[in-house]
């Protein structure tokens, strides 16, 4: 679907993204992540065809972005950073426009319109003036108009920025919605927002990529395999000792010590949990909480940035 | 052309509904006519044609400077706002783009040009005046307002701020109308050069009812040329 070899950007002497290259599978839902001012924006607008490349290769379903960009147009719905909306048009007027521009027939106008307000639970406020939405309902016609002419490819640059709790879990919920008939290259700076509902992520760092692969994969690149977290309510010390008899268990730290509550983090090799729960209440000591270390995607990410700037 | 009329159609709703684009017209018929009241109509043993050319003169003055301020607003607020990011990302051209904002401006100008008619239509209630020369001046009219208007809108596509973008066209239009100082203090044949370059040199003859294909092609050169500088400008800021 997507295939990006030695991507390089340059924003006059700078350097914005430096020889990218990476694949996306059609179907495939990634994740994009970096810090601000690491190079997303661009690589997405590169991608997007708003930006032409300084050198490098990019074909988008076999067209180069650079010799058929209309081609390439046709296939994807772009989202930017901040979503392009005109203030003074109502809901359905907007993406009535998009879609048209976007070269949706006449004949499927309505039917587009009306689908994509669907998905994006926007019907109730279809006559509204985008200027009278709140930042929430904005970001959802950005989403709209994006995927409004049924687009292949979906590019969503930072789709849940500025949202509260509640419309992240809503935005989580349209992107996992959106699997399978779209592929989707979704950005993030704040992983917690895009964890889960990704098949890959790719981890750029001033302009190029330091690591990439599944959740597990990113976790595996930083020795997190089979890592545990836990907590036991009194007697740390026991604790450790009835946890290293546990078949597999290579290391035992003590990661924090709150009063009676240990916080231990166990690295060995496998599924672990169902035997140490065993042999923590076998031993008579109380479980507070156990999950794998690796699951928590913030950690990989400020290791390989830090590893990254300490390098 | 589907693609033009889709961004015409939007470009004019634009204007329609928001305020800035009636406000720049209410003050430019508010000038036009207190400047006819002042300067066209008083006079002794004025003839009727000489009060209309007059009126002709006065308004393509207002109609470059409004023109300017119309325009000012096309791309550098898309840009200012980020929808350019949906028009970069449509299949559209560039040229596409330009003509349809610039044609959106157009027919919003015309509607400056509809409502100035009352002044022709007074002096031909209370004089004698040919409907040819109306038609002759309107049409002069309307080559100085797409002028302006394209100038207008390769000011617009240089700058994402539309202050700027106005102060930038703004300066391009003094220079077409100030040329002849410049041309006053050179040789020919820069002199004739120079001198044909003044726009309102060519509006002359419309103002009193003539229509030349060369003062035609004048308005039509410039207009060309400021667009085709937009489109390129536009192209090239997918480079930066």
């Amino acid at each position: 679907m997507i295939k990006v070899e030695g991507l390089t950007k340059y924003y006059g002497e700078r350097a914005a993204i430096r020889d990218l290259s990476f694949n996306i599978e059609k179907g495939e839902v990634i994740g994009f992540l970096g810090l601000n001012g690491a190079g997303k924006s661009t690589t997405l607008k590169v991608l997007g065809c708003v930006l032409l490349p300084t050198s490098g290769r990019v074909l988008i379903d076999g067209f180069d972005v650079t010799k058929d960009p209309h081609e390439i147009r046709k296939r994807i719905g772009f989202l930017p950073d901040t979503p392009p909306l005109y203030d003074e048009m109502t809901v359905e007027g907007y993406l009535e426009f998009v879609a048209q521009l976007r070269g949706v027939s006449n004949a499927d106008l309505a039917m587009r319109v009306r689908d994509a307000m669907e998905k994006t639970s926007l019907v109730d406020r279809r006559d509204d003036a985008i200027s009278s939405l709140s930042h929430g309902y904005r970001q959802r016609v950005g989403v709209a108009q994006a995927l409004v002419h049924d687009p292949r490819l979906l590019i969503l640059d930072e789709p849940t920025s500025g949202l509260d709790p509640v419309q992240i879990v809503e935005m989580r919920e349209l992107i996992q919605k959106l699997k399978g008939e779209h592929t989707v290259l979704v950005s993030s700076h704040i992983l917690g927002e895009i964890s889960q509902i990704c098949d890959r992520y790719l981890v750029i760092q001033q302009g190029e990529i330091i690591a990439r692969g599944t959740e597990a994969d990113l976790g595996n690149l930083l020795g997190n395999a089979g890592a545990v977290e836990l907590e036991v309510h009194g007697a740390p010390q026991k604790a450790i000792d009835v946890l290293k008899t546990v078949p597999g268990v290579t290391d035992v730290t003590v990661l924090k010590l709150d009063g009676e509550v240990a916080s231990l983090r166990v690295v060995g090799s496998g599924e672990l949990r169902p035997e140490m729960v065993k042999a923590l209440v076998g031993a008579g000591i109380s479980l507070l909480r156990i999950d794998k270390a690796a699951a928590r995607l913030e950690n990989i990410f400020l290791k390989l940035t830090h590893g990254k700037e300490a390098a | 052309m589907k693609n033009v009329s889709l961004i015409t159609r939007r470009e004019l709703q634009s204007y329609l509904r928001t305020m800035s684009g009636y406000i720049i017209i209410a003050v430019m018929l508010f000038i036009d006519g207190l400047l006819f009241n002042a300067f066209a109509v008083p006079g002794t043993a004025k003839k009727s044609s000489e009060v209309l050319a007059d009126f002709f003169t006065l308004t393509s003055g207002i109609t470059m400077v409004g023109a300017v301020f119309l325009s000012m607003r096309l791309i550098a607020e898309e840009r200012q706002t980020g929808t350019i990011a949906l028009l970069y990302s449509s299949p559209i051209h560039d040229v596409e783009i330009v003509l349809g904002k610039f044609l959106a401006a157009f027919l919003f100008l015309c509607v400056f040009f509809l409502s100035t008619s009352y002044m022709p239509i007074l002096i031909a209630v209370y004089g004698k005046v040919s409907l040819g020369h109306i038609f002759a001046g309107y049409f002069g009219l309307m080559l100085v307002g797409a002028c302006g208007l394209a100038i207008g809108t390769f000011g617009s596509a240089l700058t994402r701020s539309q202050v700027v973008a106005s102060v930038l066209s703004g300066v391009m239009v003094l220079a077409l109308t100030t040329c002849w100082l410049l041309a006053k203090v050179t040789e020919r044949p820069l002199t004739d050069i120079i001198n044909g370059l003044a726009w309102w040199g060519h509006f002359d003859a419309f103002r009193i009812g003539l229509v030349h294909v060369k003062h035609v092609a004048y308005f039509g050169l410039v207009t060309f040329l400021a667009l085709f500088a937009a489109t390129r400008v536009l192209e090239a800021r997918r480079w930066r």
